[in-house]
């Protein structure tokens, strides 16, 4: 296969961040949005040839998919330990190269629209452009080291994008809260492959995770505190995939990262960065599955359970519809760290990897959806709340629908692509445990019911208070909400167990009729229950609020997890330890050096009068001394 | 003339020239075409230093041995490897930038241009002394202008912050006498002559209780100008007095002396000592890593978060000289370079805000990206470069001191390395704190609103000092093996 093509996928992001960073004062606004479209295309153009060429043209070889490298060094650390930069391509590259790239380019396309007459166009899209560059950089990683580099960068690039309206005090704290909680959960992440590359020798993925490679069979042969080295080296690699999918504990920037332009929301915090720490715990999966018999990997599950009801019950919830689409990812990204916490290795068994990726898939289209028809209604309303909205489908036909497939895709109902991807991850965790399907089929409710709570909200209900009337959003903006909606009908079919599983062979998946059945019946209950709810003004959605009292109040004020982070951070760590340490230093260590020159001075003071410069004080000094010599010489020859 | 005495004929040259300047315009001129010399004979050497390992496998080459002491065998001896010829275009680079962003010095302009270029010569000769008391003397002469740089040209308690600066470094400087001399009447302890030759005390077969006295007192007299904790106190309030170009000049090129030194001299010729002292000094340079970057969260004045930061970074390198190996000591020679670049940007630019706003107090300042876009788009980049972005020289030198000290298998150590990696995350609290104030955020000052442009020459010195953070980021294979290559013969003493 010919990887010349597949280095230009990330290179030409690279070219247009580049050229409109370098010529920003010189390009037109209108001009960088066009060559900002017109790079993805061809990525996309080349990401789609490549898929085909990998999947379809070459296909399987003896009955797997082969995994090509190519790479070259690019810093020595010692004889065995280095960075390589290069490009793999296996089954979930390939498929998260199809996903950044399709997603992207709708961004692309809609934010032509979306940010038109603003003052930061073209940086706009230079910063588009250079986290797309990262993006594909951290989907073709070969080794551990290479991923990290451009997980930082996508890192930055969010940084930057969340920043973007950075006269907003507001952007500018939730900007800075993202980068620094996800560089602490980064801080696992590079202590972890510290880790790996001490005991192991190697940072490279195929070597890794050879099942029957040293690094697996030898998993034993160091431990620390009761566990291997290299399990703590997956959960603190876990920590730092958590950090970047907003599992909880960590996930306190999400919500806040919503601040960003709407768009970016859809393309980084929704549908691609976001999903790194599920795609860096798929790339190691068979570490996570063999070594230590996947007790890491246990821990992923739980934790991605846990996040799932978690940030679904705060969902229902927020009145921001960002916010509740936000709580959405991360209770989506919960799932498919539940998937991949589930799965086996072999054959069938490798079903929760395959749902848990066929998700990333499906999920990617339908929340970009979700995010660029809230952009839409954002656009149109200049509001975020809720309460501002109301009745918007007889103003916006085409918001309405395309949110509406998005939502039913969400909700799980057949046969859109949300029902297929989530079923599988129900299957996955009843045949692992009953404990966590309940978990998943309550949660599975749980979003039906927020979803539709507010689609009923937005287009529905009474009319809100508008000020001019609302219309429906410009062609480049409502396209690529066509294009994903068909993409959110039609993505489930795509025969996923075929081309990926855990060993790379592939496997048949078939319906599990009366688990489906549960779960298409659990979502209609939620949307039903919203109908009741919203879709009228009624006073039931307050009175069953009241009846739940505290516990309402809890999940409204997301558990107070902010306040919590608040209080360690600023209380603690700022005005404690940072306060307490410049303050040591001005007084102790710096008192002490000042105060070792002032005690000089000050003892000079006092002697100098000493050196008076009268002759009669120096004889007399002289001729005491002289005495206190002779006397002391008299006592020794006396003696 | 050899191609390395020509580092100290030239700038001498420059110097006598500047006496003859008249005004600010004839002393800039003659200061950026010594420089510029300086700086194309530096690039030059890069390559001839290449050309020249490939037949020739000493360990410092383009050597010249002149005596000019002869009582005491001290020689004029020079030389360089790897490492030097690296700091060498490190010195290069932020003389000619500081001469850029001095370009409207009124005050005394010749005089500052001259300070500045006595300076630089004390710098260049320590690096290519291979004669310990050379090395001293020329360690002398780059501390000396520093006290006539910040006292004259300096703002605010400027007479306090030079006296306190070179008392300290002075102090600094009697203690690292002290070792030099302990060491050169032990190089005949295998029976030759007393020699202060580096290369040749290093064969020299030090015994064990001698190296245990003189390490830390050698370790010490160097790491002071290094900044280590508790003796880095001189750092903030010399560079909050110093004027623009003398904070880039000393964060960027005259702390690094230090490392430079513990490396050559203390660990180089004390091996053993090194291995017996090592633990008192990582708990040392560790503590100073995480506690410079506490201590710059709380700072308001733009240049005591920069040098708290270079406490921080600095402390770094002499936690990665102290793991002794090859690959934490590459990364410690990085980060002297990746710093020296860093920092010397940084104070660049806070010397162009100053110079706008006249304040340097963060609080006070705010929405600067609208009204001067270039120099802050620039202060972001910096930010991340220091922060240890990925693309940019600091990362790279990160990585190789945290995976060189993960190579040592032991408790302490790992406990060590962890504190020292979790300062990136402190780093980056202080650093996106003040972009966020300071340059985010609504402009705060309607005086703020016509701020001038950024000039041509401070374009100059800002490219001057980013391309080399963005080459040593984006390819840092050829600096590495630049570097790894002269490492070697530091590694047997302390196997």
């Amino acid at each position: 296969m010919n990887l010349n093509l597949v280095i230009l996928i990330p290179l030409i992001p690279l070219l247009v961040f580049l050229v409109l960073g370098l010529f920003y004062k010189k390009i037109k606004p209108a001009v960088s949005g066009y060559i900002g479209v017109l790079g993805l295309l061809f990525s996309t153009g080349l990401a789609l040839y490549t898929a085909y060429r990998y999947f379809i043209a070459i296909g399987k070889t003896e009955g797997v998919y082969k995994t090509i490298v190519e790479k070259t060094v690019w810093m020595n650390f010692t004889d065995s330990l280095r960075i390589d930069m290069g490009i793999l391509l296996d089954p979930i590259a390939v498929m998260m190269l199809i996903v950044v790239s399709v997603i992207s380019l709708m961004v692309h396309i809609y934010s032509r629209g979306y940010m038109k007459g603003d003052p930061g166009y073209t940086k706009y899209f230079a910063f588009l452009s250079l986290f797309t560059f990262s993006m594909y950089g951290l989907v073709l990683a070969t080794n551990l080291f290479q991923i990290y580099i451009f997980w930082e960068l996508v890192g930055v690039s969010s940084y930057l994008l969340i920043g973007y309206y950075y006269t907003k005090e507001s952007a500018v704290a939730a900007a800075k809260k993202a980068f620094v909680v996800t560089r602490f959960a980064d801080l696992g992440f590079l202590i972890g492959i510290l880790i790996i590359g001490y005991y192991t020798g190697t940072y490279d993925f195929e070597t890794l995770n050879n099942p029957e490679g040293n690094s697996i069979l030898n998993w034993a042969a160091t431990s620390f505190m009761g566990l291997s080295a290299l399990t703590w080296a997956l959960i603190l690699i876990f920590i730092g995939g958590a950090g970047k999918s907003a599992m909880f504990p960590l996930h306190i920037w999400l919500p806040d990262a919503m601040e960003g332009p709407t768009p970016v929301s859809a393309l980084i915090h929704a549908a691609t960065m976001v999903v790194a720490g599920v795609y860096l715990v798929a790339r190691l999966f068979p570490m996570y599955y063999f070594i230590e018999d996947g007790f890491a990997l246990n821990i992923v599950a739980f934790i991605g359970a846990f996040t799932a009801l978690f940030a679904a019950v705060i969902a229902i919830t927020q009145t921001d519809i960002k916010r509740v689409l936000a709580f959405s990812t991360m209770s989506q990204l919960g799932y498919m760290m539940l998937a991949l916490g589930v799965s086996g290795y072999d054959g069938h068994d490798g079903l929760g990897f395959m749902s848990s990726m066929f998700h990333l898939f499906t999920h990617a289209m339908f929340k970009a959806l979700l995010f660029l028809c809230a952009g839409s209604v954002i656009h149109a309303i200049h509001s975020n709340y809720l309460k501002d909205m109301g009745g918007l489908r007889k103003y916006m036909p085409i918001t309405n629908i395309t949110f509406l497939i998005a939502a039913l895709a969400i909700a799980g109902v057949p046969p859109l692509a949300g029902f297929w991807s989530k079923d599988e991850i129900l299957v996955a965790a009843f045949e692992h445990s009953l404990f966590l399907y309940v978990v998943g089929l309550f949660v599975a409710g749980l979003t039906a019911f927020y979803i539709f709570r507010i689609y009923f909200g937005i287009f529905w209900g009474k009319e809100g208070n508008y000020k001019e009337k609302p219309h429906e959003s410009p062609g480049s903006m409502t396209a690529p909400l066509l294009i994903l909606a068909l993409l959110s009908i039609f993505g489930g079919f795509i025969p996923f167990s075929e081309f990926i599983s855990p060993d790379k062979s592939g496997f048949e998946t078939h319906l599990n009729l009366p688990l489906a059945a549960v779960a298409v019946f659990a979502g209609l209950l939620g949307i039903v229950l919203s109908w009741i709810f919203y879709k009228k003004e009624s006073k039931l959605a307050d009175k069953f609020a009241k009846g739940f009292g505290a516990f309402y109040t809890w999940a409204y004020h997301k558990f107070y997890f902010d306040e919590l982070y608040l209080f360690v951070t600023k209380r603690i760590l700022f005005n404690g330890i940072a306060r307490g340490a410049a303050k040591f230093d001005k007084k102790y260590v710096d008192g002490t050096m000042v105060g070792i020159g002032n005690q000089t001075v000050n003892t000079s003071e006092k002697i100098k009068g000493i050196q008076s410069g009268k002759v009669q004080d120096y004889a007399f000094a002289f001729i005491a001394g002289a005495v206190v010599l002779a006397i002391i010489c008299i006592y020794l020859w006396l003696n | 003339m050899d191609i390395l005495s020509l580092f100290i004929v030239l700038p001498v040259l420059t110097v006598l020239v500047l006496v003859f300047t008249k005004n600010l315009k004839q002393a800039r001129i003659v200061a950026m075409a010594g420089s510029l010399a300086q700086l194309g004979m530096a690039i030059n050497l890069i390559f001839a230093y290449l050309r020249e390992i490939e037949t020739n496998d000493a360990i410092m080459v383009f050597t010249k041995d002149v005596v000019w002491f002869k009582n005491f065998n001290i020689h004029y001896n020079i030389g360089v490897d790897g490492i030097s010829v690296a700091l060498l275009v490190l010195t290069a680079i932020v003389v000619l930038a500081g001469v850029f962003i001095s370009w409207r010095m009124e005050d005394l302009p010749k005089e500052f241009f001259i300070s500045l270029v006595v300076l630089s010569i004390g710098v260049y000769g320590f690096f290519i002394s291979i004669d310990l008391f050379t090395m001293f003397v020329f360690f002398e002469i780059a501390v000396i202008p520093m006290y006539l740089l910040i006292g004259i040209w300096g703002t605010g308690p400027r007479e306090f912050s030079a006296m306190k600066l070179t008392l300290m470094l002075m102090g600094a400087s009697a203690v690292l006498l002290v070792g030099i001399l302990g060491i050169y009447f032990n190089s005949g302890a295998d029976g030759g002559a007393l020699t202060f030759n580096i290369l040749e005390i290093a064969k020299v077969n030090i015994p064990f209780e001698v190296q245990r006295l003189f390490f830390p007192i050698t370790f010490i007299g160097f790491a002071v100008i290094g900044a280590l904790f508790p003796f880095h106190t001189w750092s903030p309030d010399g560079h909050a007095s110093a004027p623009t170009a003398v904070s880039m000049l000393h964060a960027g090129v005259l702390m690094k002396l230090g490392g430079y030194g513990v490396f050559r001299v203390a660990i180089y010729l004390l091996p053993e000592g090194a291995l017996h002292w090592s633990w008192f000094f990582i708990i040392l340079s560790a503590f100073g890593v995480i506690y410079g970057a506490f201590a710059a969260i709380k700072q308001t004045d733009l240049k005591y978060i920069n040098a708290y930061s270079s406490v921080s970074h600095l402390g770094l390198v002499l936690f990665a000289l102290l793991m002794l190996n090859k690959t934490a000591w590459n990364g410690a020679i990085l980060q002297s370079l990746s710093h020296g670049f860093m920092t010397a940007l940084f104070f660049a630019l806070i010397g162009m805000i100053y110079g706008r706003t006249h304040t340097r107090d963060v609080t006070k300042l705010g929405g600067l990206l609208k009204v001067i876009p270039f120099i802050s788009a620039v202060y972001v980049i910096a930010g991340l470069a220091s922060l240890g972005l990925p693309g940019f020289s600091g990362f790279v030198a990160e990585m190789n001191i945290f995976v060189g000290a993960f190579e040592n298998d032991n408790i302490f150590y790992r406990i060590g390395t962890v504190i020292a990696v979790s300062a990136i995350v402190v780093t980056a609290v202080y650093i996106l704190r003040v972009v966020g104030i300071m340059l985010m955020g609504p402009v705060n000052n309607e005086a703020y609103l016509n701020l001038e442009r950024v000039r041509w020459y401070e374009k100059l010195g800002i490219f001057l000092l980013l391309l080399p953070i963005i080459a040593i980021g984006v390819a840092p294979l050829w600096l590495s093996e630049l570097i790894l290559q002269s490492l070697d013969p530091f590694l047997k003493g302390v196997l």
